[in-house]
């Protein structure tokens, strides 16, 4: 019989609703891998088991019955720990929530649901997605499945390593500064951040509001698309919401795949691993890029070198707005009314509770960017820090607006590195916060950017960026969709299928 | 409480002498929209705690606000009556601290960005008007509140445990913040207070809150600082909170003259605090529970969009303004004929509306005025409560008032009559029915206690024959007391004159 965790959610979708299987059959089929695998994997954090059971015996009951269903009804999905879900654990990866269990769900998590997918579990991350390698979790680290020595990235590592293990058949990411698409990168799947606004963030645990984006983590870019255009679009409860409808993305992820790019201007930034900015890029990373770019080329797009020099100034700027705002959003967790509460013995007051449950609650990166964001914003320090990287905020938006007007999409690594072994970057902060590089200037801008393989390098996969205009996410789809359709073709089979099969496995 | 040594006081005339207060005023008025700024949660006072909240304004992780249309139009419509000028521009910003009553760790305020700027309000004390510059409106969340179970004092230290009501937090707060106003000199306690009054009541003309003090939908923060007479920079100011009525603004001013002389006249220096009223001794005393500044890190909200309200749209509600107070004073007392003192008592009992009521109903002002300010006013003053608290409406003054005017009862009569309707007895015409307090008419059981009063005192009828006429008042004054003030005195006293003076 067909290993069903090895289908596309395309496919998946068109047996569910032909009857060829069922939606009970496909989830236990990834909650049996689950539960021989995840021991290895480390990429859930809360597994439903029985109650996906009976999510997809609903699916499976409803379609008996003739209910008109959701094309995607009875698919199985896993959602980053950072997506409140109603009644299941919630942590986002950290101490200070250990046992809370939400009274509402997130917005996305409400619409994945309404489409019948079936919720499988809750997927590890970096503690309130703070980093690049998920070794910040405060419940283990993630292995990466093409070398489990290595990182799966992050902060969606869980994600990433739930979906390149075929644990999941997508999963949900967010990211902040590139926390979909660098993981996406190094376990060789397709990750998309939207458009900053084009779905919602509420039930989102947030670290750092203006930058924030869920989006889709998934095998295929097609796929992808499938899951933005579940939940996105327009939310009232997100007063950031843009209330416009979505640009055709399955369309987009479709056309793209037939091959046809002429008539397609692409810039390949300069800053971004090009001339005189390639340190701290590997050999491998570099040759990946210039092939992708080659295949563009050759598949009809006009390929121009565009120059962004402000995209320098991203990673700092980054290290100041997302700490200061993290160290706001985070204030909530004082052990009030949620979550984890320390010291409350009688023998401290209120300022000590609140002080002790944030020591025991915290880890070590989340402590660092809180005093770095409460130091940024200090009176006195405000317009030197904070102010100041807002600026360089605007001058990148400046310069990628000026880009577009000549270009349709800008392209670069996703990442600098291939996924680098665990604990090499732990104790240093700086080398961890470069896995973010060429991810972060479309963060700050708030334009959508998707990551796609573009191959292995010494196999390990390797991440290729596609950035596009404010709205125009289809853009990244349509490009995304064409390079991985002409590699899978001159390879003969799909990156992932190239995955080592561990030993023991089936 | 105990006067510390700190609490030496100067005579309050003799501050003036030395030096000139500044004041400044802060005002917090809970708008009376019918949902939460940031969610759909309910507003309403008195709620059993924590049931009026959802994930949004408890600060559940995840949960995101949306701000309240109605209170960025009711903040906007006070800035237009304040005179202000609206920002085409405008953000939410967070104030960050940490206290359990504030759900989010922050408090959803405004800081450099606020939705109206440069007013002022122009108030009248004495005769005289006194222009207070208004330098921001702006809008923000409440907080929850705090119940500290146990312990002496209901403050945090030395409570058992703290209970905290959410239903409050996320409530629209508007806050009016005014400039320093010099130049009240003697009569700055009655400026602050003069100036809580008319803010009170435009907001109430405007329907945008019902601006309770004591129910705390009114807050005000009373800032002082003395300033030597002849000395150019100000004097360092104390921020009082904890000013529940609009007595208690002019006692707190009052209060911290006096103290803050006495410090400066020592040779001591002003602490920079906040202090709070008590209302009980008519002092005030250090709020400070922490040497520190506290450092709020403003930053703007990135979880909200800016306000930018269209000109259209603003030039909209500046046109559907009602008449605002000053302007309706000035018409009714032109209206009415009566003096400019004469319209501010009325409006310092709050009794404009009332008599303005009273006079729609059909009364002639000057009654209507004399109720309200005379009877009514005594009455209030004896039961301890508000004119308008009375139980009697504009519309029952003025059927009283006519009664009188067709002459069914007098004026001794009309007060049995509001007796009865202001002990629940109904409207003045049914208690006059209920309990036959109408005038006599020329009746026979009248002739028959005239014709009584005259058999009476022949030594009277005899002193008004002799042309003593004004002895005949003794006579009129038998007659009402047998009928018990019912008979109308003129129509006794015409048929007295008939009976002795023609015979």
């Amino acid at each position: 019989m067909t290993d069903l965790t090895r289908i596309d959610v395309a496919e998946l979708g068109r047996l569910l609703t032909a009857g060829e299987v069922s939606a009970v059959e496909v989830t236990r089929a990834h909650l049996d891998r689950i539960a021989a695998e995840d021991g290895r994997l480390g990429a859930y954090l809360h597994v439903e088991d029985d109650a996906a059971v009976t999510a997809a015996t609903a699916v499976d009951e409803a379609r008996a019955r003739g209910d008109e269903l959701r094309p995607l009804a009875g698919v199985p999905v896993a959602l980053k720990d950072l997506v409140v879900t109603k009644d299941v654990p919630t942590t986002s990866g950290s101490k200070i929530l250990e046992g809370w269990l939400p009274p509402y769900g997130a917005t996305i998590a409400t619409r994945l649901a309404d489409a019948g997918t079936v919720l499988l579990g809750k997927t590890n991350m970096d503690e309130f997605a703070m980093g690049s390698s998920t070794e910040n979790s405060a419940y283990g680290v993630t292995r990466n499945p093409w070398d489990l020595d290595r990182v799966p990235g992050g902060s969606s590592g869980g994600s990433s390593a739930a979906v390149a293990g075929h644990l999941a058949p997508w999963a949900i990411g967010t990211d902040t500064g590139g926390s979909i698409r660098q993981p996406a990168a190094v376990t060789g799947l397709v990750g998309h951040k939207p458009t900053y606004g084009s779905v919602s963030r509420y039930g989102l645990i947030a670290f750092s509001s203006s930058l924030d984006q869920a989006g889709p983590m998934a095998r295929t870019v097609l796929d992808a698309a499938l899951m933005h255009e579940v939940i996105g679009g327009h939310d009232h409860c997100d007063s950031t919401s843009i209330d416009a409808p979505l640009s055709g993305l399955v369309d987009a992820a479709r056309a793209g795949a037939s091959g046809d790019l002429r008539g397609l201007r692409v810039g390949v930034v300069r800053e971004l691993g090009g001339d005189g900015h390639t340190d701290g890029y590997e050999p491998g990373v570099l040759a990946r890029t210039r092939e992708a770019v080659e295949v563009l080329a050759g598949l009809g797009a006009e390929v121009v070198e565009v120059s962004c020099p402000s995209f320098d100034l991203a990673l700092p700027a980054y290290y100041l707005i997302a700490p200061s705002e993290a160290s706001s959003n985070l204030a909530r967790y004082e052990g009030v009314r949620f979550g984890l509460r320390a010291g409350d013995d009688g023998s401290h007051d209120l300022d000590d509770v609140m002080a002790l449950t944030r020591e025991q609650g915290f880890g070590p990166e989340v402590k660092r960017r809180i005093i770095l964001g409460t130091y940024a914003l200090s009176s006195g320090y405000y317009d030197a820090y904070y102010g100041q990287a807002q600026k360089v905020r605007t001058l990148i938006t400046r310069e990628f607006t000026a880009a577009f007007t000549d270009v349709d999409v800008l392209v670069s690594p996703t990442t600098p590195t291939v996924a680098f072994p665990i604990g090499t970057r732990v104790d240093d902060p700086i080398a961890m916060y470069a896995a973010d590089l060429c991810t972060l200037p479309a963060s700050l801008a708030g334009l959508p950017a998707i990551s796609v393989p573009s191959g292995l390098s010494d196999g390990l996969p390797v991440g290729f960026q596609v950035m596009a205009p404010a709205l125009a996410d289809d853009r990244c789809y349509r490009v995304a969709a064409a390079l991985e359709a002409a590699q899978d073709a001159a390879r003969g089979h799909r990156l992932l299928d190239e995955l080592p099969t561990p030993a023991g496995a089936a | 409480m105990t006067l510390t040594a700190g609490d030496r006081l100067v005579d309050y005339d003799e501050v003036l002498t030395r030096y000139e207060p500044v004041i400044g005023l802060e005002t917090h008025v809970e708008l009376g929209t019918a949902s939460k700024m940031f969610c759909g949660c309910a507003t309403t006072f008195g709620a059993e705690p924590n049931t009026h909240t959802c994930p949004v304004c408890l600060g559940m992780p995840g949960s995101l606000p949306v701000a309240n249309a109605a209170a960025v139009e009711a903040t906007i419509q006070i800035g237009l009556a304040l005179g202000c000028r609206i920002a085409n521009w405008s953000r939410f910003a967070r104030k960050n601290y940490f206290y359990p009553d504030i759900p989010k760790g922050f408090q959803t305020s405004q800081y450099d960005e606020p939705l109206c700027i440069a007013g002022h309000l122009d108030v009248e004390v004495d005769g005289e008007t006194y222009r207070v510059e208004i330098e921001r409106v702006h809008l923000e969340e409440d907080t929850g509140k705090n119940l500290h179970v146990g312990g002496a004092t209901g403050r945090i230290h030395g409570a058992d445990h703290s209970l905290i009501d959410f239903n409050r937090a996320g409530i629209p707060l508007v806050e009016i913040v005014t400039r320093p106003v010099p130049g009240a000199g003697a009569k700055a306690p009655e400026v602050a207070r003069a100036y809580v009054t008319e803010l009170r009541e435009i907001v109430q003309t405007l329907g945008a809150s019902d601006v309770r003090m004591e129910q705390g939908s009114l807050r005000c923060d009373v800032n002082i600082s003395l300033n030597p007479i002849g000395a150019l920079e100000l004097g360092t100011r104390t921020e009082t909170k904890n000013v529940n009525s609009l007595r208690s603004v002019e006692r707190a001013v009052r209060f911290e003259m006096r103290r803050q002389a006495a410090v400066l006249d020592e040779g001591g220096r002003i602490v920079q605090e906040t202090r709070h009223f008590h209302e009980d001794t008519g002092t005030t005393s250090s709020g400070r529970s922490k040497e520190e500044a506290t450092d709020y890190r403003y930053f703007p909200e990135p979880d909200l969009v800016p306000l930018a309200p269209d000109a259209d749209w603003i030039e909209q509600l500046r046109a559907a303004l009602p008449e605002l107070p000053a302007a309706r004073r000035a018409r009714l007392q032109q209206e009415w004929g009566i003096s400019g003192t004469e319209m501010t008592w009325l409006a310092n009992a709050g009794a404009l509306g009332l008599v303005e009521q009273t006079v729609t109903a059909g009364a002639t002002p000057g009654d209507a005025r004399k109720w309200w300010l005379g009877d009514l006013a005594r009455r209030a003053n004896e039961a301890g409560t508000e004119l308008a608290e009375l139980p009697i409406t504009p519309a029952q003054v003025a059927e009283l008032s006519g009664l009188i005017a067709e002459g069914t009862i007098n004026d001794k009569l009309a007060r049995q009559v509001l007796d009865g309707v202001l002990a629940g007895q109904g409207d003045p015409a049914q208690v006059v029915a209920a309990q036959g307090l109408a005038v006599m008419g020329e009746s026979d059981e009248l002739v028959a206690a005239v014709e009584a009063a005259i058999a009476g005192a022949p030594d009277v009828v005899a002193k008004v024959q002799s042309g003593k006429v004004q002895a005949l008042g003794a006579l009129v004054g038998a007659v009402m007391k047998t009928t018990r003030g019912k008979a109308d005195a003129g129509t006794v006293k015409r048929m007295l004159e008939e009976r002795v003076l023609s015979s």
